[in-house]
This record gives structure tokens, C-alpha cells and sequence, in this order.
């Protein structure tokens, strides 16, 4: 799963306006560059994930992040991906697994072209502090036989009672303080600085607020942003490599301002078409995008009317909506706390709990489930998930299926058929719903 | 007349193995648990779940692997998409249906998204049932994945004895372990025996045994155990001029019996495999000294078998396992067996034939699913292995 683009392909007609767009834009290609040429400058690179991401740690030790699932998913907007599963699928790998590990490993196998053009570096070491996907480790194993560079393991237990408990927290900071930092300094050179750490923290749960309030901006009517698709771009610099920089704190301030903006003036989101048209439907998305056609999904969505108002896709890399902030005064029992949880290491229950409360916060119509063909850890089970929220809200939900950056399991004419009838679908119920309080 | 009563001896501990395994009913822990008051069943998914606590807490544990082929999937289907394995399905199915309305506990062993998954739909869907997802470190330190282990190794003790309303004792905790000892002492005994004289020991009975050992108490299979190699030691069977191999990538949802009957039709005696891990994922004894809880997770960290779903901490040691299993047993060659959709299996496989590859080791692969029922293409692809084995040692 996860996360991330930069601001290309984004609402095209708004880049010139908006502070924020600009800013992200800069700072991903900064990114980049810092990135593909760490050969030159002689800085050491790290790569590591999305869901768990310990990049307030990372920051301690001057080190740079390389994020594999965000190479991943610009090589789907970018249209590369295709090739680069064929390319995986070649040299042996299964057509049955995670599409994002293939592409990262066809990417690899054809010269590892970042999306700056530029070869992206080999990394110093893989940090592996994954939660909520078991692919991740596999993953960082195939790619430790590729580059032979040290692995350093965070493993996060997984919230199977749906509560964190005092042993996993222990047992995370244990880890911490005895493999994942020692192992840091010693590749970095950099000896570990526990005020540093704090004073990133501060700086992300600054930036936390804000993402917050522009994600439960999306309560108004009609609302302000999208929150799967606009959202996408909202959270690309928390979840990816600036949590816990200025950077990250100007991005939000920004997002946060227009936002307010388009509130005070009735205004509904932007799309790559401009502002959309009447917000018609309300809906809460569970599951990722597909990447590989971005833009004609979202287009399916806005043509219709339809705003999405909350998605869990957007907490893959932090939960920060139902009260969590990296804490700087408990500095790594709050890391523990970070990756504990993470959207995709709730347990089922807890996806649904917040899936149907997003229904009633957000006054949603209904649920829409996009069913990602090679991510057991969020597909497995989404069906049941379904079955739930529609029993306890009462509103109609529906299940799409595609892939992350698979175009092969991209079929637009199925989608948007599904799409359609369940549009309809919502205004049967609305005005079933109109007939009976008329007759009451 | 000697002859036929020994085959007798051992047709009919195979034919029970074989009620056993196609009982979807679970009638033999029905039985048990029906057998005195008070008594109650805790199920477990692959890969592995410490049974000793359960055993210690006087329940049977009770291997769910899901339905075979021979399962009707009605209601399983409408929970899973098609790109998902068949095994939570067939679960589902066996729970939606009745089959496991005995069960009073369910363990979700930390093996892959979809069991994971899985655990917290039985807690939606079996409200009155003890679920718990069992945690297992991927830090292999006494102190640290160790503390841990013991925690929750800790927990789930307490769980087990609030719901017998006693809790259980480190004796009792200790006698359990000394049992499962003896359990994997017989287990070791006729994976030996298979990989020394495989003629002997089919691969499909070897099956059949450990399945047994899924569902009936510890103490009655390690009974059957000895018997069964009693009885296939002391008959001569015909030996065929089969090559050996290690059967991998099984470990989770189970290949049809008779896809393990097709590779010994078609010239491949499997020598190892990874079968049933629960039965020997602890590959020595735990000592019964001391403190219990320690000794398992002691055990757990430094003495387990390994698989797709333990992250390996030391990139030298990646996939040695399996070339280890191919020396031990002599084995000619390896095939990959995975379930269709398994991200653990099918993600390790390329790395482990890139290990079989350094080490000169032939490999076929191919993908199943319990409910496959085609065996011709896999027939043919394991006939031709046997038959380029034979070509190359003959060379
Ligand atoms: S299986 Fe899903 S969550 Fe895991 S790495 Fe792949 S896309 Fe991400
Ligand atoms: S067969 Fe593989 S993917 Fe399916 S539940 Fe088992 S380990 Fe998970």
C-alpha cells in the first residue's frame, strides 16, 4: 500500500494559485535530488517504509530516506510500472503477489531510474520498521540479496485484541534502544541525540495538527477537499520524508489556510478539471487508489458529483484524525505508539468501528471499497467489512476492485458501471428515505 | 500369515489416519470433549501455536487447516475475493456451517495479512468464541523478542486458565512439555525413517500420521505414531527407482492428498517437507527444568524450524534451511509447492532457489490450491524432474 506523489499530475489548474502545491513540489523534487546525488555529496541513505516510518529518528543521524513504495507508486502515475512487474514477473517472481515489491524490483532491474531521471542511489541500509503488512518483510529480504547492505528490524506487533499493551510498547522500545539505534550510529557515524529526536518530534505533531484539521475539513458542506484522492496529495510530505522538518510545518500551515479559505467561501474541492461542479454524494473510501489510471478514476468521481469525505487510505501512515501526535516527552515509547497504530495494524473490528464512525462524522452516503488485487493486508476481509457498515449505518456501500500499479487489473469500463449503479443506489435510499418522512 | 496380520496392523492405522483426515466434522474431538464434563477444544490455525499450553490447561488443541478438497464452499466464497487463497475461505466455511460449533477457543498463529485478517472476522463473526491473534517476535534476543515472547506467552496462560476457571501451573505446564516432547521425539523418529527408507514410508501416509496428530489428543497420537513406524518398519514394501526430494512451501494452506500421492506416482519420493510445521516446529526437545514459559520461548527463538513467515535476521543464513534438509535427508532435489495468492510462499521462493541454485540443487515449482483437482500438469512436471534427476546423477 501507501502513499505519495508529488504534486505532478496534480490539480493542474490550481498550481499556479496555491502556496502549498508549490511548496510540496519543491520539496519533493529537493527530495530527490538530495537523494540521487548522495553518491557525490557523500551522504548515506537509508531506505525504509511508509506504514512505521521512523523518519524523526532517521533525521538524528543525517541520514537520508528512500522510500521504495513512494518510487513504487510514481512509477505507476507515471505509467512505468506496467513494464516493471512484466519485468519482475521475468526473472522469476510470482503473478499472484504484491505488485508494489515487483515493480520496485522491475524498477531496480532496469538501472533504478528515480523519478527525477536520475539513478537512484543504493542505500547504506534497509530499515526495515514496518507495521500493519507481513509483504514488507519479504520484501526488504529480496532487496538485502540485491544490495547485500545491513538490514536493521523494527517489528511492531500487530493490535490483534484492538488495545496496545504496556509488552509491546516495551518490547518495541527495547528494540529501539538496543538494535535499530546502535546499528543507526554505527552506519551513520552519528552518535544518537534523544534532545534532537524530541525537537522533531515537536515539529511533527505541529504539522499533525494541521493535517488534522484539513482532513476534518472535510465535515463541511459541500466539502472543502477530497479526501482520497486530494487527500493523497495531503498527507505525501508527513507520510513520506518530512515529518519532523520545517518543511513539513510551512506545507500544512499552508494547506490549512486555502482550506479555510475555500470553507469561508462555500467552495467544494479541486480537481485536475478545476473546482468540481455540486457536491452530490458524500462518500468514505476504504482501500487504495489505483495509480496507474489516477486521474480517469478520480475523473469517474467528480463527474458524478462525487466528493470523498474521509478514507482510511489516508491513515496508512498514521492515524492522526482519532488523537495521536508524536509525543516529544516519551520519545520513543511514542515511535512505539506511531507504529502501533497505523491504519492497517487495527485489527478488523477497529477498521470498522472507524469506517462507520467516519460515516456518521463525516455524513457520508455510504461506503465505497476499493479492493486492491495484490494487498492481502488490506483486501482480505474487506468483504465482511462491507457486510458491517452497511448493517450499522444503514447506508449502501459498494466494492470496486483494481490494483495499486498493476494496469493490467485496471478495468475502467467495470468501474465505472459499478460506480454508476451505485450512485443510483444512493438515490434510491435518499428518496425512500424523502417518501417516508413525507409520510410520517 | 505373519505377513498379512502386520499388513493388516498397518493398513488399519492408515485407514484410521484416513477417517481422521476425512472427517470434516471433527467427530474424534467431538468425542473427546463430549467424554467429560467441563471440557473444552481450543483450534489453532498454521504455523504454529505452543500446544503445551493449551494441553496444560487440560484441552484439546485442535489443528484447523481449512476444508480440503472435499468441503462444499457455500458461505466461505461470498467473504473472499478471487485473488485470495483458499484456506481462510474453507475456515470460514467450516465455522459458518457448524463444523467447529464445539470449539471454544480459536488462535490465529502471526503468519501472513490474510489469517491475520482472519482473526478478527471470527471475532466478529463467533462473538461467544475465545479468539486470540498470536503474536510471535521477529527478534530472535533472550532479552528482547524473548521478554516478549514470555509476556505473551503469559497472557494467553491466563486467558487459557480464566476459561477453565483455574489457573495452570508451571507443574502442569512442565508435565505438558515433557508429553509434546515425547510427541516430537516420535515425529523426528518417522521423518527419519521416511527420509532413510521412503519406500517405506509413503509420503501420504507420513501426511496422514501428522494430520492425526491435528486433531486427537497427544497422548493418542504419539500412541499412533509408534505404532504406525513399528508397522511400516517391519514391512517390506516394494522400492521403486524414485529419486528424493524436499517437498517446501506447504506450510499453510495443505496441498490435496492426492497431489502428495501424484509426485510419488511420478517418480519422486519426498524425503522432507514442511507439512504440518506445528508438529516439529520445535526441532529439539524443551527441557522440563525450570521455568516453563522461559524454556518455550527459549526454545521458540533459538530451536524453530524456519519458514517464509520468520523474518531471517542474517542474510548468510537466508534459505539454509532447505539446503541443510537436502543434505540430511539426501535428497536429490527440491520442489516448490505453493498455495496460488500466498504472498509469503510465493515472495521467499526466489530467494531460496537463488540459494538452491549456489548450491547446485535442481528445483521444479508450481502452485495448487486445496481444492486443485487437476493433478496431470503437476504429474507430468514432477515425472520429467524424476526423470532429469536420474539423467543427471546417472551422468
Ligand atoms: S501487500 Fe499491500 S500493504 Fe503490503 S506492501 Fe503490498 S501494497 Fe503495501
Ligand atoms: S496460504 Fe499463504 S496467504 Fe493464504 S493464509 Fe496461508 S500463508 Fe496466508
Amino acid at each position: 500500500m501507501t502513499v505519495i506523489v508529488t504534486p505532478r499530475g496534480a490539480p493542474a489548474k490550481q498550481v499556479a494559485k496555491d502556496d502549498s502545491m508549490l511548496k510540496q513540489k519543491q520539496m519533493m523534487a529537493a527530495h530527490y535530488e538530495r537523494l540521487t546525488s548522495a553518491p557525490e555529496t557523500g551522504e548515506k541513505v537509508v531506505s525504509t517504509f511508509v506504514p512505521g516510518n521512523l523518519n524523526e529518528l532517521v533525521k538524528c543521524f543525517d541520514l537520508v530516506n528512500n522510500l521504495p513504495e513512494v518510487n513504487a507508486i510514481q512509477s505507476g502515475l507515471r505509467k512505468q510500472s506496467g513494464a516493471y512487474v512484466l519485468e519482475a514477473e521475468k526473472i522469476g517472481h510470482s503473478e499472484d503477489v504484491c505488485t508494489y515489491v515487483k515493480s520496485d524490483i522491475g524498477m531496480m532491474a532496469k538501472g533504478n531510474i528515480g523519478p527525477n531521471g536520475k539513478k537512484l542511489p543504493n542505500p547504506n541500509a534497509l530499515l526495515l520498521s514496518y507495521t500493519g503488512c507481513f509483504t514488507f518483510m519479504k520484501w526488504f529480504e529480496l532487496l538485502r540479496e540485491q544490495y547485500q547492505c545491513e538490514t536493521i528490524m523494527l517489528h511492531t506487533p500487530y493490535m490483534g485484541d484492538g488495545k496496545i499493551t504496556k509488552n509491546m510498547i516495551e518490547y518495541m522500545v527495547k528494540q529501539l534502544k538496543e538494535e535499530v539505534i546502535p546499528k543507526l550510529e554505527r552506519i551513520s557515524g552519528v552518535k544518537f541525540d534523544i534532545d534532537r529526536l524530541r525537537e522533531y518530534l515537536k515539529k511533527s505533531a505541529k504539522a499533525e495538527d494541521d493535517l488534522v484539521a484539513v482532513l476534518q475539513s472535510a465535515k463541511n458542506k459541500p466539502s472543502p477537499i477530497d479526501a482520497y484522492f486530494g487527500g493523497i496529495y495531503y498527507i505525501g510530505p508527513i507520510f513520506g520524508a518530512f515529518r519532523g522538518t520545517d518543511d513539513a510545518i510551512d506545507y500544512y500551515r499552508f494547506l490549512r489556510a486555502e482550506v479555510e479559505e475555500r470553507v469561508a467561501a462555500g467552495k467544494g474541492p479541486i480537481t485536475p478539471d478545476g473546482d468540481m461542479g455540486k457536491e452530490k454524494y458524500r462518500l468514505v473510501v476504504e482501500g487504495p487508489p489505483n495509480y496507474t489510471n489516477f486521474r480517469q478514476f478520480w475523473k469517474m468521481f467528480y463527474d458524478e458529483g462525487a466528493v470523498v469525505v474521509a478514507s482510511s487510505y489516508t491513515k496508512v501512515g498514521g492515524v492522526y484524525d482519532l488523537g495521536f501526535r508524536h509525543d516529544p516527552d516519551k520519545p520513543l515509547e511514542t515511535l512505539a505508539e506511531y507504529c502501533l497504530g497505523v491504519y492497517t495494524n487495527r485489527n478488523l473490528p477497529m477498521r470498522i468501528d472507524m469506517l462507520a464512525n467516519y460515516i456518521e462524522e463525516y455524513q457520508a452516503d455510504g461506503l465505497l471499497i476499493n479492493s486492491i488485487k495484490s494487498c492481502n493486508s488490506f483486501s482480505a476481509g474487506q468483504l465482511l467489512i462491507m457486510r458491517e457498515v452497511e448493517k450499522r449505518t444503514g447506508k449502501p456501500a459498494a466494492f470496486i476492485e483494481s490494483d495499486l500499479v498493476d494496469p493490467r487489473y485496471f478495468s475502467a469500463a467495470n468501474i465505472k458501471n459499478r460506480l454508476e449503479s451505485y450512485f443510483q443506489m444512493i438515490e434510491q435510499k435518499r428518496s425512500g428515505a424523502a417518501l417516508e418522512r413525507g409520510a410520517a | 500369515m505373519a505377513t498379512s496380520l502386520k499388513e493388516s496392523k498397518l493398513a488399519d492405522i492408515v485407514s484410521r489416519a484416513q477417517a481422521l483426515f476425512d472427517d470434516l466434522s471433527f467427530t474424534a474431538a467431538r468425542k473427546w470433549k463430549e467424554a467429560a464434563p467441563g471440557r473444552k477444544v481450543v483450534g489453532y490455525l498454521p504455523i504454529y501455536v505452543p500446544r503445551e499450553l493449551i494441553h496444560a490447561a487440560g484441552m484439546l488443541p485442535l489443528g484447523v487447516v481449512g476444508g480440503g478438497d472435499q468441503l462444499e464452499v457455500i458461505h466461505g466464497d461470498a467473504f473472499y475475493q478471487s485473488y485470495i487463497c483458499r484456506i481462510p475461505r474453507s475456515t470460514i466455511e467450516l465455522g459458518v456451517s457448524g463444523r467447529l460449533d464445539f470449539v471454544d477457543g480459536m488462535l490465529f498463529p502471526s503468519i501472513c495479512d490474510v489469517i491475520r485478517n482472519l482473526s478478527g472476522m471470527w471475532k466478529m463473526m463467533f462473538p461467544e468464541v475465545y479468539v486470540r491473534y498470536f503474536d510471535v517476535p521477529q527478534n530472535y534476543k533472550d532479552e528482547i523478542g524473548g521478554n516478549y515472547y514470555i509476556q505473551e506467552l503469559r497472557e494467553l496462560l491466563e486467558a487459557l486458565g480464566e476459561m477453565r476457571g483455574r489457573p495452570v501451573t508451571d507443574d502442569e505446564l512442565r508435565a505438558s512439555i515433557a508429553v509434546y516432547n515425547e510427541n516430537r521425539t516420535l515425529v523426528r523418529e518417522l521423518y527419519a525413517l521416511r527420509a532413510e527408507r521412503p519406500w517405506q514410508v509413503p509420503a501420504a501416509e507420513a501426511y496422514l500420521m501428522m494430520r492425526a496428530g491435528l486433531v486427537l489428543p497427544v497422548e493418542e497420537h504419539s500412541a499412533l505414531l509408534r505404532d504406525y513406524i513399528a508397522a511400516a518398519k517391519s514391512e517390506e514394501r516394494p522400492r521403486r527407482d524414485n529419486c528424493r526430494v524436499v517437498l517446501t512451501g506447504v506450510f499453510c494452506e495443505q496441498p490435496p492428498l492426492n497431489l502428495i500421492k501424484s509426485l510419488e506416482l511420478a517418480g519422486c519420493y519426498v524425503v522432507d517437507d514442511d507439512l504440518l510445521l506445528v508438529t516439529r516446529w520445535l526441532v529439539g526437545d524443551v527441557t522440563t527444568e525450570g521455568d516453563p514459559l522461559e524454556n518455550l520461548a527459549r526454545a521458540f527463538l533459538h530451536q524453530s524450524s524456519s519458514t517464509a513467515a520468520k523474518y531471517e535476521p542474517d542474510l548468510a543464513e537466508k534459505g539454509q534451511h532447505l539446503v541443510r534438509a537436502v543434505q540430511r535427508t539426501k535428497a536429490e532435489g527440491v520442489i516448490f509447492a505453493c498455495p496460488s495468492f500466498c504472498d509469503p510462499a510465493l515472495l521467499d521462493r526466489p530467494m531460496l532457489q537463488r540459494v538452491l541454485k549456489a548450491a547446485n540443487i535442481p528445483y521444479i515449482a508450481f502452485k495448487y490450491a486445496e481444492n486443485s483437482g487437476q493433478m496431470q500438469p503437476i504429474r507430468e512436471q514432477a515425472g520429467t524432474f524424476a526423470d532429469s534427476i536420474k539423467l543427471w546423477s546417472g551422468a
